[in-house]
C-alpha cells in the first residue's frame, strides 16, 4: 500500500494542501494593500494594521513552510525554481522580509523610517507579494525555461545540474498573459478575502461598510481573471509524463482531462469554488452577515489545492521546462527518495495537532470582534 | 546563461549568506536568551503572585517583541537562500538537508508564532497560567527551531547517516536519527543556543546597570540582575564546556579546521595551545619556511589533551594534512594529492556509470559503481585543483577562535563578581562594575559571530565535507545578479537594525514604569 509512489503523490497533496493554506492566508497581504484607501482616518488605519497584526505571522510561517516542505520532498523542483527563477523569488523574499517588521517597528518612537513607511512596506507586500506568488505558481502550469542535466555534475568546469535559460531569471514569467491572470486572479482573492476578513472581525461601523463595498470591487476582477486563467488552461496543451517511459510531452487539455480523470479532485475544485462564491454573495446581499470569510477561506484552500493536484497527479509534470520539455519535473524524477518521504510521513502525523492548537489559540484570542477602544488600550498594539 | 564556473560568482554567493547569516545571528541569540529569562521571570510572577515580577517579565517582553520581528526577517532569507544561491547543494544534499528545515516548519515556526501572540496579546484575555504556558511555548519553539537548523549545519560539518546514490545523483538519507543524534549535531545544539542564553543574560545584566546607573528603576534592576547573573553563571560554565566538546568534535572530523584555528602548519605530538598570539601575515604558503607567528603565549600540551584527550597525542598541522602519511586511529591518512586522485577516480567513476547505465551495459555499471563508492569518501577533492585551496583563510579562523575563547572565561568571571556583589548587596553602589557591565553587552555580540566565523569559515572550501566544495554548490546566476541582491540586503538589513537599536533604546529609557502605567 504505501509505495514510494504514494509516497510522492502524498507529499504532493501536502504541498498543494499548504498552498491552498498559503493562498487563504494572503488575506493578511490583501488588507495590507488596502491600509490606505479602505480607512479614512488615524484610528481606522490602527484598527485595521491591528487585526491584521495578529494574524500575518500564520501567513509568513506557512510561506516558510510551503518552502521548508518543498526543499525536503522535491528538492530538484526547489533548487530549480529558486536558483533559476532568481529574480521573481527575491522579490518576493524582500517584500516578506519588509513585512516582518513593519508591524512591530510602525508605531513605535525611535524607528527611523517613520510610521508611514512601515506602512508603505505592508502595501508593497500586499501588493508584490500576491501577485508575483500567482504568477509563480502559474508557471507550474504554462512551464518555464530551464534545463535540468544529471550528468553536469561529473564535469568539475561546469557542474552544475539545473540551469535557467532566461537571462531575466524568472521575470520573463511576466510576458506571459496566462500567468499574469493568476497573479491578478490571486491579487484580487487575498483582498476579497481580506474584505470579508474586516467584516468578520473589526467592530467599526464605517469600516464594515466600506468593506462591503470593496468586496464588490475586488471579488468581481476575481472572478473575471480567475475564470480566465482557469479556462485558458483547461483549453490549452498540457505537459503529460508517459507512465512506463517518464517522457515527458504536450497534451491537448491536460488539465481538464485530469479534472475529468479524477473526480475527488475535481469535486474539492468545484466545492472550492462553490465556497467561495457562497462566501461572498451572502455577504454581500445579507448585511448582517458576517461568516463570509470561513466559506471563502475554505473555499480557497480547497480550490487551490484541487487546481494544484492537477498538475503532479495523474501523470502530469509538476514544473515544466517549456523549452527544454524534458527537462520537466515530475513527481518521480524531483522528489527525495523513499526513506527520506517516509521519516517525514511521519513527522506529517503531527500537522493535525498543529492545526487544533493553532484553531484553540486564535479562538481564546478572538473571542469578541476588535474595536478602537481595545486597541487603544493595548499597551502591545501596533 | 552561464556556463562556466566563475569565481566571482562564489565569492558573492558566499558573501551573501555570510551577511545574511551574521545579521540573522544578531537578533536569534538575544531572542533564545530572553526568552528564557522572561519565562522564568513570569514563572516568578504566577509562582509568588508579587507584580514586580510581572513588570519585569512584560518590560523584556517587549524587548523581545521588537527583536524578534527582525530575527524573523533576516531568518526568512536565509532559509530560501538556500535555494537561490546554493542550487546543486540543495539538490545534492535536499533527502537530507531538507528533512530538518520542513520539521522545523510544521513542529517549531507555527508553536512560536501561535503562541507568541497569546502572549503579547493575551494577558487579559487567559488566565495566568495558559499565559505562562504560552510563554514557555514560544521559548520553546524558538529553541527547537534551532534544534533543526543546527541539526542541517552539523550535518554539512560531519556528513553521517547517508548514502550516495548514483542513479539519482545525490545523498540519500538512511539513518535519521544518526543525522539527528550525531555528536556532533547535539553538541552543536547546545553550544549554540547555550551561547544564546549567555548573550540574554549579559543584554539582561548590562541594562539593568543602565537603570542603576541613571538611579531608575531600582529594585527591578536588581530584581533582574540577580536573575540573568545567576542563569548567565550556569550557562556561561555549560557553554565552556560545550565549548570542549566542539573543539573535540573538530579535532576528531575536520582536522584542517582545528589546525586553522591555532595556526598550526607543523603537527606534533604534546601540542599546546596558544593562549594569545599574532599570525605571521608574510606566510602564504603551507610550505614555505616562514615562522607561523610573530608573537604567541603557549599553554602547553593543552591542544593534544582538549582535541584528543591525551596530553601527547600528535595533532596533525596544514602540512602533514596536505603531505599525509601521518597514523591515526582508523590507520595511515593519505596526501592531499592522494585524495584529490581518488576524487578524480569518484567523478569518473560517475560519469562512466551514467553512461553505462544509458546504454544498459549492466556489468559495466556495476564496475564503475563499486570504483565510485570505494571512492566516494573524497568526492569532492576531485573538484580541487591546488593543495592551498584546503586552507581556509587563517586569520579569520585564528583570531575569532581565540577571541571567543577569551571572551567566554571573563564572561564566567564577569557573572560570578556580578552575582556574588549583588547578594551582598554591593553592585548597586558599584558603578565601574554597572558600567563594565553595560559595556559587556556588544562583547556577547562579538563573541557569537567570532563562533560562526570559527565554524563556517574552518570548514571552507567545502559545503559539505569533504564531499562537495562551495564552488560546485553554487547556483547558475550571474555574479552581477548576487552582487546585485547583496547589495540590497545589506541597505535593507542594515537600515532595520538601524531601525531595531533606536527603538530599543527608546523603549529601555521608558522603563518598566511604562509597562505599569498602559496597564
Amino acid at each position: 500500500m504505501i509505495t514510494y509512489s504514494f509516497l510522492q503523490h502524498y507529499w504532493w497533496f501536502l504541498i498543494a494542501l499548504l498552498g491552498g493554506l498559503l493562498s487563504f492566508l494572503l488575506f493578511v497581504q490583501g488588507g495590507q494593500s488596502m491600509i490606505f484607501s479602505l480607512s479614512k482616518t488615524e484610528d481606522e488605519k490602527r484598527l485595521l494594521v491591528n487585526v491584521l497584526g495578529r494574524k500575518w505571522e500564520y501567513t509568513f510561517t506557512t510561506l516558510v513552510t510551503f518552502g521548508g516542505a518543498i526543499f525536503a520532498s522535491f528538492p530538484l523542483l526547489y533548487s530549480t525554481s529558486f536558483g533559476g527563477a532568481y529574480w521573481v523569488w527575491m522579490i518576493i523574499l524582500f517584500c516578506f522580509t519588509l513585512q516582518a517588521v513593519s508591524y512591530e517597528f510602525q508605531t513605535k518612537a525611535g524607528n527611523l523610517l517613520g510610521k508611514n513607511t512601515y506602512r508603505f512596506f505592508l502595501f508593497l507586500n500586499g501588493l508584490l507579494g500576491t501577485f508575483l506568488l500567482g504568477v509563480v505558481i502559474a508557471t507550474f502550469f504554462t512551464g518555464s525555461d530551464f534545463v535540468v542535466d544529471k550528468a553536469n555534475i561529473s564535469n568539475p568546469l561546469s557542474p552544475i545540474i539545473s540551469r535557467w535559460q532566461h537571462p531575466w531569471h524568472g521575470l520573463e514569467a511576466l510576458l506571459n498573459l496566462r500567468n499574469v491572470c493568476l497573479g491578478l486572479a490571486v491579487f484580487f482573492l487575498s483582498r476579497t478575502l481580506a474584505a470579508l476578513y474586516f467584516i468578520n472581525r473589526v467592530d467599526h461601523e464605517m469600516l464594515e461598510k466600506r468593506s462591503r463595498k470593496y468586496l464588490w470591487y475586488n471579488a468581481i476582477p476575481f472572478v473575471v481573471f480567475f475564470l480566465a486563467f482557469v479556462i485558458w488552461t483547461f483549453l490549452s496543451d498540457g505537459f503529460a509524463v508517459h507512465p512506463v517511459s517518464g517522457e515527458v510531452y504536450l497534451s491537448p487539455h491536460q488539465y481538464f482531462l485530469n479534472l475529468v480523470e479524477m473526480p475527488a479532485v475535481m469535486t474539492t475544485f468545484l466545492l472550492g469554488i462553490v465556497g467561495v462564491l457562497y462566501g461572498i454573495i451572502r455577504t454581500l446581499f445579507s448585511e448582517n452577515y458576517r461568516k463570509g470569510i470561513w466559506f471563502a477561506g475554505a473555499g480557497t484552500v480547497l480550490a487551490v489545492l484541487g487546481l494544484l493536484l492537477l498538475v503532479g497527479f495523474n501523470n502530469t509534470a509538476l514544473y515544466p521546462s517549456a523549452t527544454h520539455v524534458q527537462s520537466s519535473l515530475t513527481l518521480s524524477n524531483a522528489s527525495s527518495s523513499e526513506f527520506t518521504l517516509k521519516v517525514m510521513s511521519i513527522v506529517s502525523l503531527i500537522i493535525p495537532f498543529v492545526v487544533i492548537y493553532i484553531f484553540y489559540a486564535w479562538r481564546a484570542l478572538e473571542k469578541k470582534r476588535t474595536n478602537v477602544e481595545e486597541i487603544n488600550e493595548d499597551p502591545h498594539a501596533y | 546563461m552561464e556556463l562556466l564556473l566563475d569565481a566571482s560568482l562564489v565569492n558573492w554567493s558566499r558573501a551573501q549568506f555570510a551577511m545574511t547569516a551574521m545579521y540573522h545571528w544578531l537578533f536569534v541569540p538575544l531572542t533564545l536568551g530572553l526568552g528564557m529569562i522572561m519565562s522564568i521571570m513570569e514563572t516568578l510572577y504566577v509562582k509568588t503572585g508579587k507584580e514586580e515580577w510581572k513588570k519585569a517579565a512584560k518590560f523584556w517582553m517587549t524587548i523581545f517583541g521588537i527583536n524578534f520581528a527582525i530575527g524573523v526577517a533576516t531568518g526568512i532569507i536565509l532559509e530560501f537562500e538556500f535555494g537561490t544561491n546554493w542550487s546543486n547543494y540543495s539538490w545534492f544534499v535536499g533527502d537530507i538537508f531538507g528533512a530538518p528545515l520542513a520539521i522545523e516548519g510544521i513542529l517549531a515556526f507555527f508553536l512560536e508564532a501561535t503562541f507568541i501572540s497569546i502572549m503579547f496579546f493575551g494577558w487579559k484575555k487567559v488566565g495566568k497560567n495558559f499565559h505562562l504556558a504560552s510563554t514557555w511555548l514560544t521559548t520553546l519553539g524558538a529553541t527547537i527551531s534551532a534544534l533543526w537548523i543546527l541539526v542541517a549545519n552539523a550535518w554539512m560539518q560531519y556528513p553521517t547517516g547517508m548514502t550516495f546514490n548514483p542513479d539519482t545523483v545525490r545523498n540519500e538519507m538512511i539513518d535519521f536519527w544518526s543525522i539527528l543524534f550525531s555528536p556532533v549535531a547535539i553538541n552543536k545544539f547546545f553550544h549554540t543556543v547555550i551561547s544564546g542564553w549567555v548573550l540574554g543574560a549579559l543584554f539582561v545584566v548590562g541594562i539593568s546597570c543602565w537603570f542603576l546607573l541613571n538611579k531608575r528603576e531600582k529594585d527591578f534592576a536588581l530584581r533582574s540582575i540577580r536573575v540573568s547573573a545567576l542563569f548567565g553563571l550556569i550557562s556561561s560554565l555549560l557553554l565552556l564546556y560545550t565549548g570542549d566538546g566542539s573543539a573535540y568534535n573538530v579535532a576528531q572530523r575536520q582536522p584542517v579546521k582545528l589546525a586553522a584555528m591555532e595556526g598550526l602548519y607543523e603537527g606534533k605530538n604534546g601540542a599546546g595551545l596558544i593562549a594569545i598570539g599574532i599570525l605571521n601575515p608574510e606566510k602564504k604558503s603551507y610550505n614555505d619556511t616562514l615562522a607561523p607567528y610573530l608573537f604567541k603565549v603557549e599553554i602547553p600540551k593543552l591542544l593534544s589533551f582538549l582535541g584528543y584527550r591525551d596530553a601527547n597525542a600528535f595533532v596533525p598541522g596544514l602540512k602533514d594534512i596536505i603531505e599525509g602519511g601521518y597514523q591515526t586511529a582508523s590507520g595511515e591518512t593519505l596526501s592531499f594529492e592522494e585524495k584529490r586522485e581518488r576524487g578524480k577516480q569518484a567523478i569518473q567513476a560517475l560519469a562512466d556509470y551514467q553512461q553505462a547505465s544509458q546504454k544498459k551495459d549492466t556489468v559495466a555499471a556495476k564496475m564503475y559503481k563499486d570504483r565510485l563508492m570505494k571512492n566516494y569518501a573524497y568526492f569532492g577533492y576531485g573538484y580541487l585543483d591546488h593543495p592551498q585551496q584546503l586552507i581556509p583563510n587563517l586569520s579569520l579562523v585564528f583570531y575569532p577562535f581565540h577571541i571567543m575563547v577569551i571572551l567566554g572565561i571573563y564572561f564566567i568571571v564577569l557573572f560570578a563578581g556580578v552575582l556574588i556583589l549583588s547578594y551582598r548587596k554591593k553592585l548597586e553602589h558599584l558603578s565601574w562594575l554597572q558600567w563594565i557591565c553595560l559595556l559587556t553587552i556588544p562583547l556577547g555580540y562579538v563573541a557569537g559571530e567570532a563562533g560562526w566565523m570559527v565554524a563556517e569559515i574552518g570548514r571552507q572550501p567545502w559545503a559539505i565535507q569533504d564531499i562537495l566544495p562551495v564552488q560546485v554548490a553554487v547556483s547558475s546566476i550571474s555574479a552581477e545578479s548576487v552582487r546585485l541582491t547583496f547589495f540590497l540586503f545589506l541597505i535593507l538589513f542594515t537600515s532595520l537594525l538601524v531601525a531595531e537599536i533606536g527603538i530599543m533604546v527608546k523603549q529601555i529609557k521608558k522603563g518598566p514604569e511604562a509597562e505599569k502605567i498602559e496597564e
